[in-house]
């Protein structure tokens, strides 16, 4: 990447970006894949739109003793229950009309609108701490691998240290305690209820993760010939760590970006499953999730539809990011026929 | 090699001390708040927090404070929950430690054996429709999360297909003691055994594949083929067996955050009271000192359970120990 490829004799330049590229464009999978996040993307940034103009529902204000017309009914939202003695009410189910095309939550609001607008804040929440995350790695990971001894040695165990707490457990420790009082560091102020708390908490949670493939793909950096010789040259460290070593981490960082995307949306979803993640007016698909538990006997589908929702984003992702590796990575067995 | 033993083992401690002090941070040391109105919980009397502030020396320096925590938590282990009427935490740990224990080793045996069939055949029938579709399905395991297949299977074993047959066995959900009624033990725990397996199965069946595809480029391989071994001789004995390295010291991990209440967000769903279950109340009480407490067992036990895989690893694999 490094070499000069503007050489007159050499036509076939393709640089790895580009060989990916074209692997990428040839794989079925990953095309579909792209597809689809970029159908459920575009589909949860429409949906105020949904809202105001196809489902006619505000999906944050309760609606208990709302009703809707259904093929020329009124049906009220609230229905008695489906046991023997009708005792206790529950939601109206899936109508499959443009009102309430998934049935309202036990609130009475619309499940389909509220699923869109859980999505733009659970997909907000996975890539900007998956950003934060690979940010905060690379620069772990470019200093370590780069200074070597005693720093490195410093930052590798205390990457080393965050890891052996289970993920979810050392999630839970930080939000418990951002969440009852906030983040006060300095001039800088965090309220409880913030969406940064779980973008940070999440983003600090996988740095370890990330942190370790890039310390190891710079400090093989630092031997190679082309590094040796830009020292050779008199080239200040800063340009080369710059020019020379970050442009070629890129490639890891982009294997790994949909990769802790994915667990972060796992995270993200758990977290709120839990009540710790996405508090309340704002809602994710994990608090959906935890809004269906109660109805899971009656109405599953409150609790199913954000399940899928999850599922299918998460498996997009890591489809994306297997084929990235095998269409990045020389060695993978992908490049092979 | 004793060298080497004793070598990891200072740097287990190095480890348990880094992640107790990071825990004390997290904790007690942030900024923005009385670490005494943590303990206390909420709505407690002055004399209370009186007391505690003593108890737990914060009118004190931090290392002294930090002192206090652990001995409170390893060597006098009386560190009361005031929030759940003073009552003594290591025990409630200790009491819950083996529920996740059962749930832990059954879902490890069901994945180990999964995933070493379906990873070994793909492998074998690498590129036809077999090897895709075991690729396929252990990816979406992979991308399902956990808590919401646990109530949806919980929807469908309690609610939905409970009159039916084939889901008619299965208790109500809870936690029967193995040592009251065996049987119950086993059927409450094969959904959540189930569950829990479901996403390392779809992991390790990937990972051993592609481990046995990198090896069968290997030279020993190709000596065995080109000596006319059977391609399921060389598959078993000789692939399996090399891939078989690096799994166990994944599984090793794996396991290891998991007995030590990773798998939290199961336990949760299926009303086991195990050790993510206890921490899990503790959330929805604001028990600061039980939430410490586990964090701070469950990473003692990730890391030790490290170390001592490192050294079983050590002493069966001559090209892992360090070289004099």
């Amino acid at each position: 990447m490094n070499t000069s490829s503007t050489q007159p004799e050499r036509l076939d330049s393709s640089g790895p970006w580009k060989t990916a590229l074209i692997g990428l464009a040839r794989d079925n999978t990953a095309r579909f894949a792209w597809l689809c996040l970029l159908l459920i993307v575009l589909s949860c940034l429409m949906a105020p739109f949904y809202a105001a103009r196809i489902a006619h529902t505000d999906p944050f204000s309760a609606n208990v003793a709302g009703s809707i017309m259904l093929d020329g009914q009124e049906v009220d939202l609230m229905q008695p229950n489906d046991n023997p003695l009708h005792l206790g009410l529950s939601p109206i189910g899936p109508t499959w009309h443009t009102h309430y095309l998934l049935g309202a939550d036990s609130q009475g609001r619309d499940i389909a609108a509220r699923l869109l607008y859980g999505g733009r804040n659970s997909l907000l929440i996975a890539s900007a701490s998956a950003t934060l995350c690979l940010v905060f790695a690379t620069l772990i990971g470019v200093v370590a691998g780069f200074m070597g001894g005693v720093v490195d040695s410093v930052l590798s165990r205390l990457m080393d240290i965050m890891w052996a707490v289970p993920v979810y457990l050392f999630a839970i420790c930080l939000s418990i305690v951002t969440i009852t009082t906030g983040l006060h560091l300095g001039p800088f102020t965090l309220e409880g209820n913030s969406l940064l708390v779980p973008v940070m908490i999440i983003a600090l949670v996988y740095m370890p993760y990330a942190a370790r493939p890039v310390r190891a793909r710079v400090m093989s950096l630092k031997t190679a010939e082309f590094v040796t010789a830009a020292r050779c040259l008199g080239v200040p460290r800063w340009r080369i760590v710059l020019f020379d070593i970050l442009p070629n981490v890129s490639d890891t960082l982009v294997v790994l970006g949909p990769l802790v995307m994915a667990m972060a949306l796992l995270t993200e979803s758990a977290l709120s499953f839990l009540s710790i993640g996405v508090q309340a007016p704002a809602s994710s698909w994990g608090t959906m999730i935890q809004d269906g538990e109660g109805l899971i006997y009656t109405r599953p589908v409150v609790a199913i539809a954000p399940g899928l929702a999850i599922a299918a984003v998460v498996l997009c992702l890591n489809i994306l990011g297997d084929s990235l590796r095998d269409h990045l990575d020389p060695r993978s067995a992908g490049r092979e026929p | 090699m004793l060298r080497a033993f004793l070598s990891r083992m200072a740097q287990t401690l190095f480890v348990l001390f880094g992640i107790s002090a990071m825990v004390f941070g997290v904790f007690f040391a942030t900024p923005g708040m009385d670490p005494t109105a943590r303990i206390a919980g909420r709505g407690a009397s002055p004399q209370v927090m009186e007391t505690i502030r003593k108890e737990y020396g914060f009118d004190r320096s931090l290392p002294v404070q930090y002192g206090i925590m652990m001995k409170k938590l390893f060597i006098t282990r009386d560190l009361a929950s005031y929030a759940n009427r003073g009552e003594h935490v290591v025990p409630e740990i200790l009491h819950a430690a083996p529920v996740t224990a059962s749930l832990v080793c059954g879902a490890a045996v069901i994945w180990i054996a999964t995933s070493l069939l379906a990873g070994t055949l793909a492998a074998a029938m690498k590129g036809r429709m077999i090897d895709r579709m075991i690729m396929a399905l252990g990816m979406v395991g992979i991308s399902i999360p956990v808590f919401w297949l646990g109530e949806v299977m919980n929807m469908l074993t309690q609610s939905r297909y409970h009159d039916r047959w084939w889901f008619a066995w299965v208790p109500p959900p809870g936690y029967i003691p193995l040592t009251q009624n065996p049987l119950g033990w086993f059927l409450s725990l094969v959904i959540p055994w189930c569950v829990l397996a479901l996403a390392f199965t779809g992991i390790y069946s990937r990972v051993l594949r592609a481990d046995l595809i990198a090896l069968s480029h290997e030279d020993f391989i190709r000596t065995a083929r080109a000596k006319g071994l059977s391609p399921s001789r060389i598959m078993l004995r000789h692939s399996l067996r090399m891939a078989l390295i690096g799994y166990t010291a994944l599984f090793g991990m794996d396991f290891a955050q998991l007995a030590g209440g990773g798998a939290l967000m199961t336990e949760v769903v299926f009303g086991l009271p195990g050790v993510g279950h206890l921490t899990y109340q503790a959330l929805s009480n604001m028990d600061l000192p039980l939430i410490m407490a586990t964090v701070m067992y469950s990473a003692t036990f990730v890391v030790v359970a490290n170390a001592l895989v490192d050294v079983l690893h050590m002493a069966l694999d001559p090209r892992i120990r360090p070289s004099r």
